[in-house]
Formats: structure tokens, C-alpha cells, sequence
């Protein structure tokens, strides 16, 4: 939050992005089981990173967009 | 290959590392949609010449912190220094600890007080303060053009990895970089740098972190990965035998290492000159925490950013070297490109292909742009302040309005985009300009900080020292540079090796130069009148109070947290000594 500002803070920004951000890694993850639509070999996919990093940008994200979401109006 | 989903005008001829998927290309999208979005929002919030050019001197430590090192991780600094991994293994990071952690360490505890009282508004308005109108022009003019054909070059060099690594089109990746980076800053001048600079940073962490870890992971950890450093036979013509994995036992001689140098170049050259030069006195990044909303919180800035610089090796020094055990084939110098070979700053994109799949690649790829856009938001903000304050406003020496200076600043960032652009099609043209602008840039950090720190610790420092200081260091170190280009073998007295590479020669160059600076510094300050005690107050060590945390609890201080970063800085360096 910026020092003596009514501002929303940049925080929000960021748990917003990274929320998007995570459930579309995650969402897209289930949908191609981690492999890649143009055959591109991935090493180690069988990790399934797609999912752990989704689903950890989507909890982080969430957890920042709630905290530091705008509370009442503007001034 | 491109990839087919690709849309067509991305694409420029010729192959690439990577190909994206529409997925990928969502992520791309959303990336340069929320950086517009906050600018547009911030704009709002800029009303008055400290809210463009400072950022209100509202920013808490954090947000200042976080921001003078996303200032820095820009240009080529993460595929660049990948690459140099890959190049020179693991004495690349003695750039992001020796070469960073104590100087800024020092900017916050020592500098950061005569900066942050005086109030002024750049590093150039510092000299003027201190030592008058001739130091603060040299300082504004040198740095103002330099830092725009920085941004220039550094936009072209974006470009090219962007059509090397994606397949996409030199011009479009020029004009909707800088149109992006001109959008946001135009909106919402400093205030917009520094939101998108925190955003960035996070975006180059989540990123880039999963190629380290995976990387570990295949290798087995690090012993793992130095057993297969030294088994893959694709890179023993490179590394020749050589240690690698070290970072300090190698330097006890000038051959014993992959990059020519004495410990004493690092230590002196690197982290003594270059290192504070870059960190206390660029103003690219100095702009960052001087916009911190009290002392303590100015102070706290650069130790924040220390103690995450640390770790950045993690993610930019780590691929490079897991680049070395596991990658199928050897990467070559940039100048012996060709089809079907790689060189050592694709050694970052060839990990993330590898490793990263559908989304998480755009993710991959969106840190590598967000790098690419604070570095060059970086360089325009410090340029639009440097051009307003201490080029138009000094140089036109009447009052001014608020409104009318954040106009000039306004139009000064879209003109430094434009030359901006015009620098990048420059370099397009005549590539190697790019090699001598780069080196042009050092020249000037390791005289300016000789001019800088003589001005805060020695009050006996006069004002013409400081002018022919500064004109003189910069002079010689351009005078050497020119002596080796022309006569190869005054590399044995510049860089005090026949063996040394181009980083070594940088080293060392920049100590003499620095030392020049400051032996002319004291010898024109002894022949010279000094300025009265009464004007230095606030802006030279021992002259006025400078006011000190010892009323807050231990852990509140700076000086607390410093000490718990140099304590952690000694063990990482002693666990790969």
C-alpha cells in the first residue's frame, strides 16, 4: 500500500494476475495431461508442474486478492 | 521451428527455440493488458511533479526495494547472465554478490542519508548541490544521452532474442515493447515504473523458478549436476578442464579460471569500483529508493533489494550451469551463430523449452519480456527526471510550475522512446555499435562514483576538483579503452594479463580510471578554494546531524537487517568457495 494514499495497492494487482494466471496453468494442465499440442518434447513432464505451479499461483493469488482488496470507495 | 498457432505477423524468417501455444500467447496477452491497465489506472493518482517524477516520495521500503532491483534485472540481464554462466560457470555470480551486495549495502546505510535529506531529485542535482552548475551538466548530459542509446540498444538486443527465441518480427517487437513501456510511463511517470517494476518482479521469479528446480531434480542436486558438468562430453572442448563450480579457489592466478582474472580484479575492480559506482551512483537505479516515503524506509530499500539480489543467482546463474550438464549440444559465442547452432545467451530459452510446458512456457516467456520492459521503464524515468530537472530547468534558470514541468516530463519520455527507437534501428544497422556503446557506459559509472564519494566524505572536495575529477576519469578510461583497440598488447598493462577477457579488461579499466579520478581530485582540491561549511550541511559526512534509528527496537533498524544480509552473503560465498 502506498504511504497515506487512498490507493489500491499494488499487491491486488499482482494476487489478480497471478490468480488468472494460475487457474489458466491449472485449468489448461488437466485439459492436455502436460503435453504439448505441437509434440514439443518436455523433460521430466511426468512431474506435472503445469498442476503444482497452478494450482500454488491460484491459492497465492486468491490468498493477495483477498487481503489487500479495495475495502470501501475511493476518495 | 514457428508454431503454426502462432498468428502470422509475429513471425520474422527463419527458425526459433521455442514454439507457443495459443495457451501461451493468452498469457502473453494478459501480461501487457495488465501493465496498461495499471498505468491507465495510476494516472488518476499523478497530479504534481513529485507524483511523476518521484512517485510522491510515497513508496514504502518493500515497493522501493522490490523496484530498485526489477529496475536492473531488465535488458539482457537474465539471458545474458545465463549465458555467461554457461560461458564462465559459476564466477558469473560474483556479479550478483561481491559485485552488488556490499555497495548496496553501503548506499543504504552510508549514502542513502545525504541523498534522501538534501532532497534533491537526481544524482546529477546531487553534484550541483555539492560542488555546482559545471559537474551537475557533465553528470546530466553524459547520462542523459547514454541512457537513452542504452535503451536503444538494449530494445534492439530484445528484439533480436525475441526473433531468435520466438520466431517473431524485429519491428513488431520494437514498436509494441516501447509502445507499452511509453504508454505506462507516460500515464503515470514514476509512480507507474515502480508498480509495473514490483509486478515484474514477481512474474521473473514465477517465471523463471521452475527451471532451477526441475533442472536439480534431473541432475540429481548439485553434486549431481557438477558429476555431469564433467562427464558430458559435449562441453570438455569448452570447459577444457577447467574448474567451473568454484567461485573463489580458482582465482589464485590468471589462467587457473575460465575468465582470466585475478582475484584482485574482482575484488577491487569489480566490487569495489564497478560494483558501488553502478549501485550508488546510476541514477537509474538510485531514482527507485530515493522515492522511499521516510529516511528509515530509503535506508531499508537497497538492504530489501540486497537480500533478494542474493538469490537471484538461483534462477539466472543455475540454468547456465545446468545448461552445461545436461544440454545435447554445445553453444557457441554470439559471433559464430549460424543455422543450427545455439550460442550461450539462448542457454536460458533452450532451458525453458526444455523443461516448461504448455502455459507455464508463456510464463516463461512473459518474464523474459517483463525483464526486457522494466530495465527499459528504468532507463526512461531516469532520463525524462535527469533531462526536466537538470538539463531544461537548469539550463532555462526561471521559475516553473508543477503542471509545466510534468508536461516537459511527459514529452520528455515520449521523445526518449522515440530516440529510443531510432538508437535500435541505429544498432540494427551497424551491430557492432553496440559493443562500443556498452563500453561507452562504463566509462563514465567508475569516475562518476570517485566524484560522488569524495563529494559526501571529504569536505575538503572543492567544486572545480569535482568537475575535472569526473572529466578527466571519464577521459582516460575512454583513452585506454581506445589504446587496446589500437595496440592489442596494452592489454598486459591495463588489465596486468595478456590472458585476460573482455569482463577482466572492464575490471580493471574501470579501477584505473577511478583512480585517476580521485588522484585529480585531491591534487585540484589542495590548489583550489574549498566552499564554505555553511553550504555543505546535509550533504557531506560530519557537517550537520544525520538523523540515526537508535530510538527504535533492534530489529526496526537498518543496520540490524544489513548485518543478518553480510552474515548470509559470507556463507553462500564459503558453500562454493
Amino acid at each position: 500500500m502506498i504511504h497515506g494514499r487512498n490507493m489500491i495497492s499494488i499487491w491486488f494487482f499482482i494476487g489478480v494476475l497471478v490468480l488468472v494466471y494460475g487457474i489458466i496453468i491449472f485449468g489448461w494442465g488437466c485439459f492436455s495431461g502436460g503435453h504439448s499440442a505441437t509434440g514439443r518434447p518436455i523433460t521430466l513432464s511426468g512431474l506435472r508442474t503445469d498442476l503444482w505451479m497452478g494450482g500454488f499461483m491460484t491459492i497465492a493469488g486468491a490468498f493477495y486478492t483477498w487481503k489487500f482488496a479495495p475495502k470501501g470507495k475511493e476518495k | 521451428m514457428p508454431c503454426p498457432t502462432v498468428p502470422g505477423f509475429l513471425l520474422a524468417t527463419g527458425g526459433s527455440i521455442m514454439s507457443l501455444e495459443a495457451v501461451d500467447l493468452v498469457v502473453i496477452v494478459l501480461y501487457f493488458v495488465a501493465v496498461i491497465g495499471i498505468g491507465l489506472y495510476l494516472k488518476s493518482h499523478t497530479k504534481t511533479g513529485e507524483d511523476f517524477f518521484m512517485a510522491g516520495r510515497e513508496m514504502t521500503a518493500w515497493i522501493a526495494g522490490l523496484s530498485f532491483l526489477a529496475a536492473n534485472l531488465g535488458s539482457l540481464e537474465l539471458m545474458g547472465w545465463a549465458g555467461a554462466a554457461y560461458q564462465y560457470g559459476i564466477l558469473a555470480t560474483h556479479w550478483y554478490w561481491v559485485g552488488a551486495i556490499p555497495a548496496m549495502l553501503f548506499l543504504g546505510l552510508v549514502m542513502m542519508p545525504f541523498y534522501y535529506i538534501c532532497k534533491t531529485h537526481s544524482v546529477p542535482g546531487y553534484l550541483q548541490l555539492r560542488y555546482g552548475e559545471g559537474s551537475r551538466m557533465l553528470a546530466a548530459i553524459s547520462f542523459g544521452f547514454m541512457t537513452v542509446l542504452m535503451s536503444g540498444i538494449n530494445m534492439f538486443a530484445m528484439a533480436k532474442v525475441m526473433q531468435v527465441v520466438l520466431g517473431w518480427d524485429l519491428n513488431f517487437s520494437i514498436w509494441i515493447s516501447s509502445l507499452t513501456v511509453g504508454a505506462y510511463v507516460v500515464l503515470g511517470g514514476l509512480l507507474s515504473a515502480i508498480f509495473n517494476e514490483v509486478l515484474q518482479f514477481v512474474l521473473i521469479w514465477l517465471g523463471a523458478m521452475l527451471v532451477p528446480i526441475v533442472g536439480l531434480i534431473e541432475t540429481g542436486g548439485w553434486s549431481g549436476m557438477v558429476a555431469r558438468i564433467h562427464s558430458n562430453p559435449v562441453v570438455q572442448q569448452h570447459i577444457q578442464g577447467q574448474d567451473f563450480t568454484h567461485l573463489w579457489s580458482t582465482m589464485g592466478s590468471f589462467s587457473g579460471n575460465p575468465m582470466g582474472i585475478h582475484w584482485t580484479g574482482i575484488v577491487f575492480g569489480l566490487g569495489w569500483v564497478i560494483s558501488f559506482g553502478y549501485w550508488t551512483t546510476d541514477f537509474l537505479v538510485v531514482q527507485r529508493v530515493m522515492s522511499a516515503k521516510d529516511l528509515r524506509s530509503a535506508k531499508m530499500a537497497p538492504i530489501i533489494g540486497a537480500a533478494f539480489k542474493m538469490f537471484v543467482p538461483f534462477i539466472v546463474i543455475l540454468p547456465g550451469l545446468l545448461g552445461l550438464a545436461v544440454l545435447p549440444q554445445l553453444l557457441v559465442p554470439e559471433n559464430q551463430r549460424a543455422a543450427g547452432l545455439f550460442t550461450y545467451n539462448d542457454v536460458l530459452p533452450l532451458m525453458l523449452a526444455r523443461y516448461l510446458g504448455p502455459g507455464l512456457l508463456g510464463l516463461g516467456v512473459t518474464a523474459l519480456i517483463a525483464g526486457f520492459m522494466s530495465g527499459m521503464a528504468g532507463n526512461i524515468t531516469a532520463f525524462s527526471t535527469v533531462w526536466t530537472y537538470d538539463i531544461y530547468k537548469a539550463f532555462r534558470k526561471v521559475e516553473m510550475s508543477d503542471d509545466h514541468l510534468v508536461k516537459v516530463g511527459r514529452w520528455a519520455t515520449i521523445v526518449g522512446i522515440l530516440i529510443s527507437i531510432g538508437a535500435a534501428y541505429l544498432a540494427m544497422q551497424f551491430q557492432s555499435i553496440m559493443d562500443y556503446v556498452q563500453a561507452l557506459f562504463s566509462f563514465f559509472i567508475a569516475p562518476l562514483f570517485g566524484t560522488v564519494i569524495f563529494g559526501m566524505m571529504w569536505k575538503r572536495a572543492t567544486p572545480a576538483a569535482g568537475f575535472w575529477g569526473l572529466l578527466t576519469g571519464t577521459a582516460s578510461s575512454v583513452a585506454m579503452y581506445v589504446w587496446v583497440k589500437i595496440d592489442p598488447s596494452a592489454l598486459h598493462y591495463i588489465a596486468l594479463s595478456s590472458n585476460a577477457k573482455d569482463m577482466a579488461e572492464n575490471m580493471y579499466r574501470a579501477l584505473w580510471s577511478w583512480c585517476i579520478c580521485a588522484i585529480v581530485t585531491i591534487v585540484v582540491s589542495y590548489c583550489t578554494k574549498p566552499k564554505p561549511q555553511s553550504e555543505l550541511v546535509g550533504l557531506v559526512y560530519g557537517i550537520g546531524e544525520i538523523p540515526h534509528e537508535t530510538a527504535l527496537p533492534l530489529w526496526k533498524r537498518p543496520i540490524f537487517w544489513a548485518a543478518i544480509v553480510i552474515v548470509v552473503f559470507f556463507v553462500l560465498n564459503l558453500m562454493v568457495w
